[in-house]
């Protein structure tokens, strides 16, 4: 096996015996990086000498015989998690030469662990999109097939994992933007309950939605990372003092007493491959026979999930991006006579056509006169869809449905049109808005051999049944061994 | 139309953009596109129904009024565009 084909797991384990050096680990993934990456385009920033000099502090603890499970690993994080010292931009020119003067909590947790940061990947501007496509830099092609989106907003992440560039990332999800592309490139992507990640040092999009969560070649990968990263952070207001347990304690066979809900509405949505619905439909045989008992479930509000967070994310990014107003950080277009015309030109050239799309959505659904019609109404649709969450977790431990309505779409196919773009979300994005944590595991593949994702959700800080059932179904099927050719 | 062509470069001009001319009127169409299809919500009956803001329900979070280890100077304009003796630069604001 060659090295950078390791997962977290493996590469500990012969880290731990030290028949290989996280330096030879992390030259592999360098050197896989140099060999594959011109296809795929996952990388901004390869941070290469500073991921050789934290492999050789690995390996100097290892030496010592201190390690933890991530120690010398080499991880990679969606460009919108600051790294002190390394660019991160956001996907946006915006933010092109943006070095932070910090780390994001969950980096420092990352190297305190001993892990090393390989570099920053691609990812749709400001994590406005669905394809990786509205990258202010580069296209990210889909390692199953290159003409194709790796999804997104976190493709770039989900496109390294699955060919090999890392051995495990970070993304965040917003809408689905880690468990959408993790089920289009056929890896393992994890949604956690909004305010089990801190947020400090993640660059802005929906505050009330966004969450940092892994994205891994499988599902005790996943928990390794979330043992890392969880955890209550001062410096994040809306994370929440509660206990994390530890999570590969979930990972054991038997689903014996697992009631899995399945909703109803879901397989009457509209557009839904029958690819996806036949892979889902097997996958939730599957986890009946492993003992699991189903139950239909119903979520009313499913349909109108997509207006409301189309109201509410918007709205939420149209405040967060005012601060990049040319003056702290990031572009300023230089040749204004006027501190306004300054802002206005700054953005105008800053910010890429989504951006600008979502920013002019927000403002106006926040703007006086339409404010009780967009933004109040779509907070109060949102009550409802928690509460259909709420009633039918009284029922079931966790519900099974769909990740992505398609299989991953050609470049290009849907650039020029946002709804229907948007609508390709309907699955994902009420875990956003619920707040409750939400994984894609990898459960088939489309006749035409790309790679489809099973989603399961559960009740606020019960990732531990996700990584339950993730993980005797995975162990059942085998699906995440499968790799794409480069 | 859901959205005219003044109504985009009013909004535009709130939110501190100016869009490219060219751009309006595709922006006008995808908005409006996008704003129908919003209007959906509107056949939810929401009365009396509180809004959510967060999922998780909490309360402020405050600490102790300690000092606090901040950014020192260099680092907090580091990234300034344009700065001068410790100061952001920006363009004259008054006459």
């Amino acid at each position: 096996m060659k090295l950078y084909e390791l997962s977290i797991q493996e590469a500990h384990r012969l880290l731990r015996k030290k028949e290989i050096s996280s330096q030879d680990l992390t030259r592999a993934i360098l050197d896989r990086i140099n060999t594959v990456d011109e296809a795929v385009g996952a990388y901004i920033t390869v941070g290469s000498e500073t991921a050789m000099a934290q492999a050789e502090t690995a390996d100097k603890s290892i030496s010592e015989g201190r390690l933890t499970p991530l120690t010398g690993i080499p991880i990679a994080l969606k460009d919108l998690i600051c790294t002190k010292g390394l660019r991160t931009t956001c996907g946006s020119k915006i933010l092109e030469n943006f070095i932070p003067p910090y780390d994001a909590s969950v980096v420092k947790k990352l190297k305190k662990d001993g892990a090393v940061i390989v570099g920053k990947l691609n990812m749709d501007e400001f994590a406005m999109g669905s394809s990786t496509e509205h990258s202010g830099f580069k296209l990210t092609h889909n390692p199953w097939d290159l003409t194709r989106i790796p999804g997104g907003s976190s493709g770039g992440s989900a496109a390294a994992v699955a060919s090999d560039m890392c051995i495990g990332s970070l993304g965040s999800d917003t809408g689905g933007s880690i468990r959408q592309p993790a089920s289009h490139c056929g890896v393992v992507g994890l949604k956690p309950t909004y305010g089990r990640v801190s947020r400090f040092g993640l660059v802005a999009f929906a505050s009330s939605l966004d969450q940092i969560g892994p994205l891994t070649k499988d599902v005790t990968d996943c928990a390794l990372l979330m043992n890392s990263i969880s955890g209550y952070d001062p410096a994040d207001s809306t994370s929440v003092p509660e206990h994390v347990p530890d999570y590969t304690s979930f990972l054991e066979n038997g689903l014996k007493g697992m009631v899995v809900g399945i909703p109803r509405e879901y397989s009457t949505t509209q557009g839904i491959d029958p690819d996806v619905s036949d892979a889902v439909e097997r996958a939730v045989k599957k986890i009946e026979a492993l003992g699991a008992e189903p139950v239909e479930i119903s979520l009313p509000h499913t349909e109108y999930g997509v207006a409301a967070y189309y109201v509410i994310a918007p709205s939420e990014a149209s405040s967060n991006l005012a601060r990049y107003d040319g003056v702290k950080y990031g572009y300023r277009d230089k040749d204004n006579n006027s501190l306004l015309e300054m802002y206005k030109s700054t953005r105008s050239k800053g910010f890429g056509p989504e951006v600008q799309r979502r920013i002019i959505l927000g403002t106006y659904s926040l703007s006086a006169g339409y404010y009780d019609a967009y933004y109040g109404k779509a907070s109060q649709v949102r009550t409802l869809i928690v509460r259909d969450f709420n009633k039918a977790f009284e029922t079931c431990d966790v519900i099974l449905a769909p990740v992505a309505p398609t299989p991953a779409f050609k470049l290009g196919a849907m650039t020029d049109d946002p709804l229907t773009m948007y609508l390709s979300d309907i699955f994902t994005l009420s875990a956003n808005l619920a707040g409750i944590p939400g994984i894609s595991v990898p459960c088939g593949f489309s006749s035409e051999g790309l790679p489809i994702g099973l989603q399961i959700m559960a009740r606020h800080f019960e990732e531990g049944k996700l990584f339950k059932v993730a993980y005797n179904f995975e162990q059942a099927t085998g699906f995440h061994k499968k790799k794409p050719h480069l | 139309m859901k959205i005219s062509r003044e109504e985009v470069i009013h909004v535009a001009d709130l939110s501190r953009l100016d869009v490219d001319t060219k751009l309006i009127d595709k922006f006008a169409e995808q908005l409006g596109t996008i704003l129908e299809y919003v209007d959906t919500l509107k056949s939810v009956d929401t009365k009396g129904v509180t809004p959510t803001s967060h999922a998780i329900s909490m309360t402020n979070a405050f600490r102790e009024d300690d000092e606090q280890q901040s950014f020192n100077r260099d680092s907090a304009l580091a990234n300034a565009p344009d700065k001068e003796d410790g100061n952001f630069i920006v363009p004259k604001v008054v006459g």
